[in-house]
């Protein structure tokens, strides 16, 4: 941030003095969290394929990252926010993703940008590809694009920041880092004769009994074709569900905060 | 400039004739329709490829790759192009060996240059290479199960052998393949699975060899200073490694003793892909292989495509026009790609982002010109078969790139003139004024990672990286294509072959190539209006059969496409066999040798000068 205006943190509720505006704030504390973690994300310095290249010229002189607070690239995931996933994963790489994601602090958040990275992209029936990095990591921002232009790299990283500005320190789950310690780190996937994902051991065995047992495996059942008059139906399903209930999803929430809070006693006092 | 006797026999038939005759029993030519060349006995491939290198002058192993001929005959075959550095046409010759239990003589001892290309075709086809001093899995890692370009290699999403599959056209259904696959991840595991002992075997493969574990007596016999062993490993992420690749360095004190490049990190599967494609569908796919210069990419392959197209009855070269904006479009990439090339050599070497900055403004202009006619600012997909796919349009007009807020908005004519004769001499010029000169850029660079021209020809070097060891060899010269031959340049050459020459050849290229494209623009007015595809456009053209070789120089060195159309017999939508020979891929066999004897901050430096981009090294 090159100027630094206070008026923009004030809470409409506190008033201040005429002669004091501009020198103080009330904020109430998410607002001053989010608000300085989100004018100094830290990319981390990271390419992968070709889109890198994009982003090393949103980085450059013309489009200027650090009009947002971004341009300070860090080599060491240690003291990186934000990591850019630029460019297509693949399964040998996924290792060391996972592992740099891994070794990042919270709070830490990832932006996958391009087709590749958000579902496969060109290369998705590739043997060596990964269909998008979120079915390994949890995503926060997708930006399309093949590659996406600068100018759409920088829409999604202001769309970051709008997404930094709405966690409050009141929902655990939005900022799980406050409020019961680090998450649990990511399982890292094992190279064997294909990638395997520790989370979908248990999968994995019981197709290879199926195969052991001479029956198929490895297979879905091919679904029917989708019906297209389904979806629209079931968009208005989820809409009324949600717009009649906020008192219930503020008591969700409230809930899930004794969860974590009793999640954390217990790991402390064990 | 090189020590190996330059041979009379100047043409490809004459030098097949001098094999037949000095192995009457071992050389047949390939008589199989649309394949040119000879088939040797794979027994005596060695020695027949050393009479081929020393006898008939044909001194530089282009390519070397394999093919998969499963249910047209049984049988896998190695295929090898050699160059004469004198120039002209290929000495194409082949050695087969059945599907199972494939094994062909390793060619490393005459060409080193073969070394990544044969352990390529044994991690992707499975043949051995007996005499190969390090047959490891190069792309995939180990433990890999099974070698996926295998034609009966099925990946976990396969539904098809070629596009477009059943289900999207005529069916109409478009599903996502996760959808059928019980894992919802691009995975497959064979049916024998161990999971009692799953690990990760592969680290320990690329550390197994490396004479870990020296004992101290060995060290201590030595008089001098005592230094200790160490490997070093960097990458695959690194902020210096120009993208997601690893090497793995043995150092003694601070003394590079070897070093190992390990890649694979962006195998994106593109020569798999390829093969499912249609002819057509390949073009943008090329965009991504070397994503700095997406348009030499496409005239690679173009001019591949067209060779076999050229065999058929009704075929039409690409009018004049096409070839001018083809060339114009290329020299343009040949710049962009060396403003970037220079800018990252400059990080490499400490200056960190200042001059890269600069660099990037300069290629953003030449962007603006791409996006303006192909609609995308670095995946171009511009060329066609016989052609481009677009004109240049009359005004550059875009509102994606403000300056001062203001949309710009010129006559192309106009913009590209200036481009051409003002800035970007101006800025070649300021480059070399703040660089050449700086005395941090010389002592760091001059005489660092030497590469002496005779080891260059023999490790397949290409590109920049051959000529600033003073091989005058560009295939823009040695083997025509486009209009090339009418125009007037030079080939940049460099005696030196240190990171300081692969610095200075690059601006020396980069003059060439204004000097070219100041010849382009008045052509490009004379054929204004005029057609710029030959015939008319078919998106699903059927391809004679036969095998092609289409090269072209690219920024990067020597990129060639070697395709073979077979199967169908009224010449089939796919290729059967689409093998990228890639420029950053092989110039990478010599980085080792570069390197030992450096210090470990030399090795970014010399890594940059090489000008690698992984997209291609991996494909
Ligand atoms: S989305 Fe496109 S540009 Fe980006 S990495 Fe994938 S292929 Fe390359």
């Amino acid at each position: 941030m090159s100027q630094l205006d206070l008026r923009e943190l004030n809470s409409t509720e506190f008033p201040i003095p005429d002669e004091m505006q501009g020198n103080v704030a009330i904020t109430s504390l998410s607002k001053i969290y989010n608000w300085s973690r989100r004018s100094s994300m830290w990319p981390l310095l990271f390419g992968l394929a070709c889109c890198a290249i994009e982003m090393i010229a949103t980085a450059a002189s013309r489009y200027d990252l650090s009009r947002f607070g971004m341009e300070v690239m860090r080599a060491s995931p240690r003291q990186s926010d934000l990591m850019i996933v630029s460019g297509t994963v693949t399964k040998k790489m996924v290792v060391p993703i996972v592992r740099l994601y891994n070794q990042m602090p919270e709070p830490k958040y990832v932006l996958a940008m391009g087709a590749c990275a958000s579902g496969g992209g060109p290369f998705k029936e590739g043997y060596n590809v990964v269909s998008g990095i979120d079915q390994y990591l949890p995503v926060d921002v997708y930006v399309p694009g093949c590659p996406p232009t600068p100018q759409a790299l920088l829409f999604g990283l202001i769309a970051l920041q709008k997404k930094i500005d709405g966690q409050s320190l009141a929902n655990l789950d939005d900022v799980p880092w406050y409020g019961v310690g680090p998450s649990e780190p990511t399982p890292i996937p094992i190279l064997g004769p294909d990638i395997i994902d520790p989370r979908q051991m248990d999968l994995i065995r019981r197709q290879a009994e199926l195969a052991a047992a001479g029956k198929p495996y490895g297979i879905r059942e091919i679904p029917a074709p989708v019906q297209k008059q389904e979806a629209p139906q079931v968009e208005a399903k989820t809409k009324a569900a949600s717009e009649g209930s906020e008192d219930e999803a503020k008591a969700e929430r409230m809930r899930k905060r004794e969860e974590a809070l009793a999640r954390k006693k217990a790991r402390q006092g064990s | 400039m090189t020590d190996y006797p330059i041979v009379e026999a100047t043409d490809i038939p004459a030098a097949i004739t001098a094999l037949k005759q000095h192995y009457p029993d071992a050389v047949k030519e390939d008589t199989r329709q649309g394949y040119s060349g000879v088939v040797v006995d794979r027994k005596r491939l060695v020695e027949i490829a050393k009479f081929i290198r020393d006898d008939l002058g044909f001194d530089y192993l282009s390519s070397a790759t394999a093919v998969d001929y499963y249910g047209i005959a049984d049988e896998m075959e190695m295929v090898y192009h050699a160059y004469r550095t004198a120039g002209g046409p290929a000495l194409v010759f082949k050695a087969q060996t059945p599907r199972d239990n494939p094994e062909i003589p390793s060619l490393v001892e005459i060409w080193p240059g073969a070394d990544f290309q044969e352990r390529e075709a044994w991690d992707l086809y499975g043949i051995r290479f007996p005499g190969h001093p390090n047959l490891k899995r190069i792309l995939l890692w180990e433990g890999f199960h099974g070698h996926p370009m295998r034609k009966d290699w099925h990946e976990a999403y396969y539904e098809q052998d070629h596009k477009p599959f059943d289900s999207r056209w005529p069916a109409g259904h478009v599903r996502r393949a996760e959808e059928l696959n019980v894992y919802g991840k691009n995975v497959r595991y064979p049916a024998d699975i161990d999971l009692s002992k799953l690990s990760d075997r592969s680290e320990e493969a690329l550390y197994s060899d490396l004479g870990l574990g020296v004992s101290i007596q060995e060290l201590e016999g030595d008089a001098s200073l005592k230094t200790d062993r160490l490997v070093v490993n960097m990458g695959p992420h690194h902020p210096s490694t120009h993208g997601v690749f690893r090497m793995i360095i043995t150092l003694n004190g601070e003394t590079i003793e070897s070093l190992e490049p390990v890649m694979g990190y962006l195998h994106r599967n593109h020569e798999k892909i390829g093969e499912r494609n249609t002819f057509l569908h390949n073009m943008p796919f090329t965009d991504r292989l070397d994503y700095i210069s997406s348009m030499s990419n496409n005239l690679g392959y173009a001019l591949a495509v067209e060779q076999l197209l050229a065999k058929g009855a009704r075929y039409q070269p690409p009018t004049y026009r096409a070839e001018v904006i083809r060339v114009l479009m290329v020299e343009l990439t040949r710049i962009v790609n060396h403003y970037w090339a220079i800018g990252f050599l400059l990080n490499d070497l400490g200056a960190f982002f200042t001059p890269a900055l600069y660099a990037i403004a300069e290629r953003e202009k030449i962007l603006d010109f791409f996006e303006a006619t192909a609609g995308s600012r670095m995946m171009c997909n511009y060329m066609r078969f016989g052609g481009v796919f677009k004109d240049i349009p009359e005004r550059i007009r875009s509102v994606a790139n403000l300056v001062n807020d203001r949309v710009r908005d010129f006559n192309t004519m106009e913009y590209l003139t200036e481009l051409i004769n003002e800035r970007i001499p101006r800025s070649i010029d300021e480059l070399d004024e703040f660089l050449t000169e700086s005395e941090i850029v010389k002592s760091r660079s001059i005489g660092v990672g030497y590469l002496p021209p005779e080891m260059a020809i023999a490790y397949s070097a290409a590109g920049p990286l051959l000529r600033a060891s003073g091989v005058p060899y560009d295939v823009r010269r040695a083997e025509p294509y486009s209009i090339y031959p009418e125009l007037d340049f030079d080939i940049a050459v460099r005696t030196h072959g240190d990171i300081y020459d692969r610095y200075l050849i690059r601006l020396d290229e980069m003059r060439e190539s204004v000097r070219i494209l100041k010849q382009i623009l008045p052509r490009l007015e004379r054929t204004r209006g005029e057609p710029i595809f030959a015939g008319s456009k078919q998106h699903t053209p059927r391809v004679p059969l036969g095998e092609a070789y289409g090269r072209v120089e690219n920024p990067k060195g020597e990129l060639g496409f070697y395709i073979v159309s077979a199967g169908d017999e009224k010449g089939p939508q796919n290729p059967w066999r689409y093998h990228v020979r890639a420029p950053s891929f092989i110039n990478l066999t010599a980085l080792g040798q570069m390197c030992i004897g450096h210090k470990v901050a030399d090795v970014v430096a010399i890594l940059g000068s090489i000008d690698i981009v992984l997209g291609e090294t991996d494909r």
